[in-house]
């Protein structure tokens, strides 16, 4: 089972952080550190893996991808396959990347809840739910449709489109 | 800069659908990117949190500011902040109609409450609405809300729901119901136990991606109990077998690749169904080894799947055509450049040798190279490889790896986890007694505090007890040695307490044993100790105690005795410490001083620690005392049974026994405290002379001849020396076994006397391979030279010649008579060679001619063990590997002549049952999006970087003060790579 997924940019800071077990709040943020100061003292070129037993208990281990400013981390048991993992950052990875054309931090910070639809449809309760990044983005294009379709009837309101036709 | 940051809006606005943030948001999410310090970016979030509290207080928010100020909310939380006074608009917004701010609803719940949460009732009745939505969108959100609120006590209220919409028309809506049902599962397996057949039925359905997600609950499943899953076995593999051929549609390919994550998933689960199962095997090897062979090794994922098929291979019974293909794997990930790959093959490794322990040695540079590596990961699975692959023969170079490894480490958890293994294989495989004392040592500087307390007594107590080899001369050299090499140590700054406690414990009781070094010169480096960590008191109270000791032995040898001076101010400090223990001690020292040499003999008799403290229960020895006294007109002591005068308690006390209890007076005696402490003891030999001691609560305490069990006080009960239950695991092999106040010494000591035996044969054993090892060693370069000592070289040749014979001549080793029995073992393994030499792995041809030969060592061994029976009791290896020889037998026995082509006509015929899952499979056409999605996706894939865009992107990152270190402005093309 997948444990947590994290987003982390290279300061330090969470760009999203999604826990499948519940965890407190200032566990969550005490976990997000402890990971990102594991992360920031690995060397480049070793491997993606790291044992995380040390705080998020036993039989908890970590991958991790690092893209430009941004560290994916996703924190699982012994059901899963490290490799296989890894192939999953990557297909979260492009399909965040074909969602947003090119995608880079600023989009994650400002499209957080898009973030999150597409991780669900990824990921749901700790288990991988779907690996193909077209099926991904076929389901986040008809939410995004659909939720904008009901927007434009019920509540574009004033203020918003005075506001963009600035 | 105001027009750049518009700039920024309206590109972010623009990748995001026309639906933006306000300029609030953009402010926060900058000023958090410019904050330079932790506390800066605190006071940001706390002014958020002010602001967005005093909005949300607002009457009549629009819905769309409210949705905004829930994403602020979301964010603030996920930075580390308490946003609970806002978890109540969070679930409202859950009951919108309008689904855009449904869903932020249930993504911030999500979020924010955990399943016990009391906000979660008044949710549950809007899940149970949208699961019954006519939009599968709805429903979708609804049981995403499902997987992360629904706890065991609101599991009825979706359950019927949950369970109508397996059979919903969207595969969509059906994956996320089996996947909430799962996790209903996890929850509370008893809510939807009656249920289980459901994924049975799913795992047929007719969309390949809701079976795949089947197969997470029933991994689940399986992983608990595989019984009832048997008959799925067939199922499994022809679904295995569909895909690895290609038969899914286009879409699930992934890199190429066929469903990976499907066939991983399969593969882990034929994993569990085939372990010990020789039937069930059989139908897989087929499947496994076209996997094997079809697998593309150049693509991560396609290598994710060998990993599986290893583990697969080594945990379902063994085959040898596929555990070469393995082997093969595995050398191609050792080799490999890739950390990841690397880090794989040894675990692959790990897997595999315990199957078969040869193909370690064919990979010993490759596992040098790794322990070698500067990436921590693959160092610590190494180091798991060779704590599973450690023999008495290699266990020196392990263990001083480990220990280097150790020193060099600041992780704390870890030093302490690698510490044990040190200590667990230090005890296992020691080859000398000098040796175990210095790793010990060694462990105990480095690790410290961080070591388990047992591990420390059980040093002390092997020291104290020599090694079960008669030979008294070897004992009393280990302690002096131990001795002086403490000696060396104590000076060092801040030790470990636990060291230092055993350091004290050993200098007291055999400081002076040999007479290399004066009493004075030990109390002083004592005194020293006690003076040095002055703020540890169990410290202090091993220093005291010790320094008693010497000076009891030095009295009890007939030597004058005089304190130091540091020793006398120290007595002092002590006897008016805070700590009663240490005053007592103190005092004990004190009064020790003052007696006869008779006396001290008997209350502290030199090497006495393992002597086992026998009880007089009757008190004879005041029999002298009591007579003087009645002599002198006492009144004699009547039993209470006897007394008259007393009729009325007793019968009171016979009468109502329980009520006594609980009203009125307890005439019984408190329960005795469960501390292991004897009131009395017996070594006292002349019991007049002790009555007379000033101090009668002393006289409980002193003749305490073992000094570790004088660290009497409840608080200090931990430190104690268990000696039952102790895992002791060389040495002499029963004494943990008895407790100690038992005294059947007789019968155990001829046990030991067997055992003793046994061990050193093979202990001898082991130490002339190492020796001959080192000879070689000096004629290779430094890594063949630990490749030699860690991969055992010297015993190549023979290996070799008896690969498939290993685990006889390992079991035949451990026997009384090695030699015998491997010459026979040899020979029977020449016989095979006569054959073409890929018979030497494979299990199934030779095993006629085999098993003939083989048979003699094992009657042969089966005779030793009768006449030796306390040798297979006792001494756990012998007796552990003989009762494996069945199993190797049947091995041999019940291989088929011809394992492949049987259990391939097998998998053929069943192929026609799921025919229908098949055609089901093929059915499934995907039109909308085949050969279409495909293209599309390549060229997502290969557009190349757009300059402009990512310069204006990189321009407003920089900004926004998000990410000024950026250097690359097209982000993300390393993933196009």
């Amino acid at each position: 089972m997948i444990r947590a997924v994290m987003v982390i940019n290279t300061q330090g800071k969470p760009r999203l952080a999604k826990f499948y077990d519940i965890q407190a709040v200032e566990k969550q943020r005490e976990l997000i550190r402890n990971v990102y100061g594991v992360l920031c003292s690995r060397a480049e070129n070793v491997s993606n893996f790291i044992e995380a037993e040390s705080f998020f208990g036993p039989d908890s281990r970590i991958v991790y991808k690092h893209f430009a400013t941004l560290y994916f981390v996703f924190v699982f048991d012994s059901s899963e396959n490290e490799l296989a993992m890894l192939d999953l950052i990557q297909v979260f990875v492009e399909t965040l990347d074909k969602c947003f054309k090119n995608v880079c931090e600023l989009d994650m910070v400002f499209n957080y809840s898009k973030m999150h639809t597409v991780l669900d449809e990824i990921i749901l309760g700790g288990q991988v739910l779907e690996t193909n990044s077209t099926e991904v983005m076929k389901a986040v294009e008809e939410i995004s449709r659909l939720e904008t379709a009901s927007n434009a009837i019920s509540l574009v309101p004033k203020s918003v489109s005075s506001w963009r036709s600035r | 800069m105001e027009q750049l940051k518009t700039i920024g809006r309206e590109l972010a606005m623009g990748s995001q659908g026309g639906f933006g943030q306000s300029k609030e948001f953009l402010d926060l999410v900058k000023s958090i990117g410019e904050a330079r310090s932790k506390a800066e970016e605190d006071r940001i979030v706390l002014h958020e949190i002010e602001t967005l509290k005093k909005r949300l207080s607002e009457p009549d928010i629009p819905k769309r500011k409210m949705k905004e100020y829930l994403i602020r909310l979301v964010y603030v939380e996920m930075l580390g902040h308490d946003a609970s006074f806002a978890y109540i608009h969070a679930v409202k917004m859950t009951h919108d109609d309008n689904l855009l701010l449904k869903r932020t609803g249930y993504l911030a719940v999500t979020l924010f409450l955990s399943d016990d949460h009391d906000l979660i009732i008044l949710i549950v009745n809007t899940i149970q609405k949208d699961l019954r939505s006519d939009n599968y969108l709805v429903v979708c959100a609804a049981l995403n809300a499902v997987c992360k609120l629904i706890n065991d006590e609101t599991i009825p209220a979706v359950l019927p729901q949950v369970v109508e919409l397996l059979g919903h028309s969207k595969d969509a809506v059906r994956k996320k119901a089996i996947m909430a049902l799962h996790r209903f599962y996890q929850k509370s397996s008893s809510a939807v136990s009656h249920l289980l057949t459901n994924f049975r039925k799913r795992l047929c359905d007719n969309d390949p991606g809701v079976m795949g997600a089947t197969l997470c609950p029933l991994f689940d499943l399986i992983t608990i109990d595989a019984n009832p899953y048997k008959d799925l076995i067939v199922s499994f593999v022809s679904i295995l077998k569909q895909v690895a051929e290609r038969r899914l549609p286009k879409s699930y390919d992934y890199h190429s690749m066929p469903a990976p994550f499907i066939q991983i998933r399969l593969l882990k689960i034929l994993a569990l169904l085939g372990r010990d199962d020789k039937q069930a095997s059989e139908k897989m090897y087929t499947v496994v080894g076209d996997i094997f062979r079809k697998c593309d090794s150049s693509s991560n994922i396609g290598n994710a799947i060998l990993y599986e098929c290893i583990c697969c291979v080594s945990s379902i019974f063994p085959n040898p055509k596929l555990l070469e293909s393995a082997t093969e794997v595995i050398s191609r990930f050792l080799k490999s450049d890739s950390h990841n790959l690397r880090y794989m093959g040894i675990d692959a490794l790990s897997r595999l040798i315990k199957i078969s322990p040869e193909i370690a040695e064919q990979h010993q540079l490759a596992v040098i190279d790794c322990l070698e590596d500067p990436d921590d990961t693959l160092k610590r699975k190494t180091f798991e490889l060779l704590y599973k692959m450690t023999k008495s023969s290699n266990v020196e170079v392990i263990v001083d790896r480990m220990i280097d490894y150790m020193i060099c480490i600041n992780d704390n958890h870890y030093k302490t986890y690698i510490a044990s293994r040190c200590v667990e294989l230090a005890e296992q495989f020691a080859p000398s007694n000098h040796w175990f004392i210095q790793t010990m040592n060694k462990v105990f500087e480095h690790a410290g505090d961080l070591v388990n307390v047992k591990v420390a007594h059980n040093l002390m107590r092997l020291i104290a007890e020599g090694f079960g080899e008669d030979d008294d001369t070897a004992d009393s050299q280990l302690r002096s040695s131990a001795v002086e090499s403490y000696l060396g140590i104590i000076g060092e700054p801040k030790l470990p307490s636990v060291f230092l406690q055993v350091i004290c414990w050993v200098l007291g009781e055999y400081g002076t044993a040999d007479g290399k070094y004066s009493a004075s010169y030990i109390t002083g480096k004592l005194c020293d100790v006690a003076e040095a960590y002055s703020n540890d008191e169990t410290v202090k109270a091993y220093a005291i105690t010790a320094i008693m000791k010497i000076y009891a032995f030095e009295i009890s040898a007939g030597r004058k005795v005089d304190m130091l001076p540091e020793c006398q101010s120290l007595v002092e400090e002590l006897s008016a410490a805070h700590s009663t223990d240490l005053q007592q001690r103190a005092y004990e020292l004190q009064a020790v001083i003052g007696l006869d040499a008779r006396v001290v003999e008997s209350i502290m008799p030199s090497d006495a620690s393992c002597e086992d403290i026998e009880v007089d229960k009757d008190l004879s020895f005041l029999d002298n005392y009591v007579r003087l006294a009645i002599e002198k007109g006492a009144q004699p002591y009547i039993p209470e049974s006897e007394r008259s005068g007393m009729l009325n308690v007793s019968t009171f006390r016979g009468q109502d026994q329980h009520e006594a209890s609980t009203h009125g007076l307890r005439f019984e005696a408190y329960e005795l405290p469960k501390a292991p402490i004897p009131a009395k003891v017996v070594p006292i030999a002349s019991s007049t002379e002790l009555v007379p001691v000033p101090e009668p609560s002393y006289s409980r305490e002193i003749p305490q001849a073992a000094p570790v069990s004088s660290v009497s006080d409840v608080g200090s009960s931990g430190l104690k020396l268990h000696l039952d239950g102790v895992q002791k695991k060389w040495g002499r092999p029963t004494y943990s076994s008895t407790p100690p106040s038992t005294s059947n010494s007789t019968s155990q000591k001829t046990v030991n006397g067997v055992s003793q035996d046994g061990r050193s044969t093979a202990n001898s054993k082991a130490r002339d391979s190492y020796d001959s090892k080192r000879t070689q060693v000096e004629i290779n370069p430094e890594k063949q030279k630990l490749a030699a000592s860690l991969f055992g070289g010297s015993s190549k040749t023979e290996r070799k010649q008896s690969s498939a014979n290993h685990k006889v001549a390992k079991a035949s080793s451990q026997a009384a008579e090695p030699s015998q029995v491997s010459n026979t073992t040899v020979v029977a393994s020449v016989g095979t060679n006569l054959q073409p030499p890929p018979d030497l792995l494979d299990f199934s041809e030779p095993t006629v001619t085999t098993s003939a030969p083989l048979l003699d060592p094992f009657k042969q061994l089966e005779g030793l063990l009768d006449s030796n029976a306390a040798v297979a009791s006792t001494a756990n290896h012998g007796g552990g590997n003989a009762s494996k020889e069945p199993d190797i037998m049947s091995l041999y026995a019940d291989m088929p002549l011809s394992g492949h082509s049987s259990s391939t006509e097998n998998t053929i015929s069943t192929h026609g049952d799921d025919a229908n899952l098949m055609s089901g499979f093929s059915n499934a056409a995907r039109i909308d999006h085949g050969g279409p999605t495909v293209e599309h996706s390549t060229q997502q894939l290969s557009k190349g970087p757009n300059p402009k865009d990512s310069l204006e992107k990189d321009a407003l990152v920089r900004q926004m003060g998000v990410n000024p270190s950026s250097q690359n402005p097209n982000l993300f093309r390393d993933l196009l790579g």
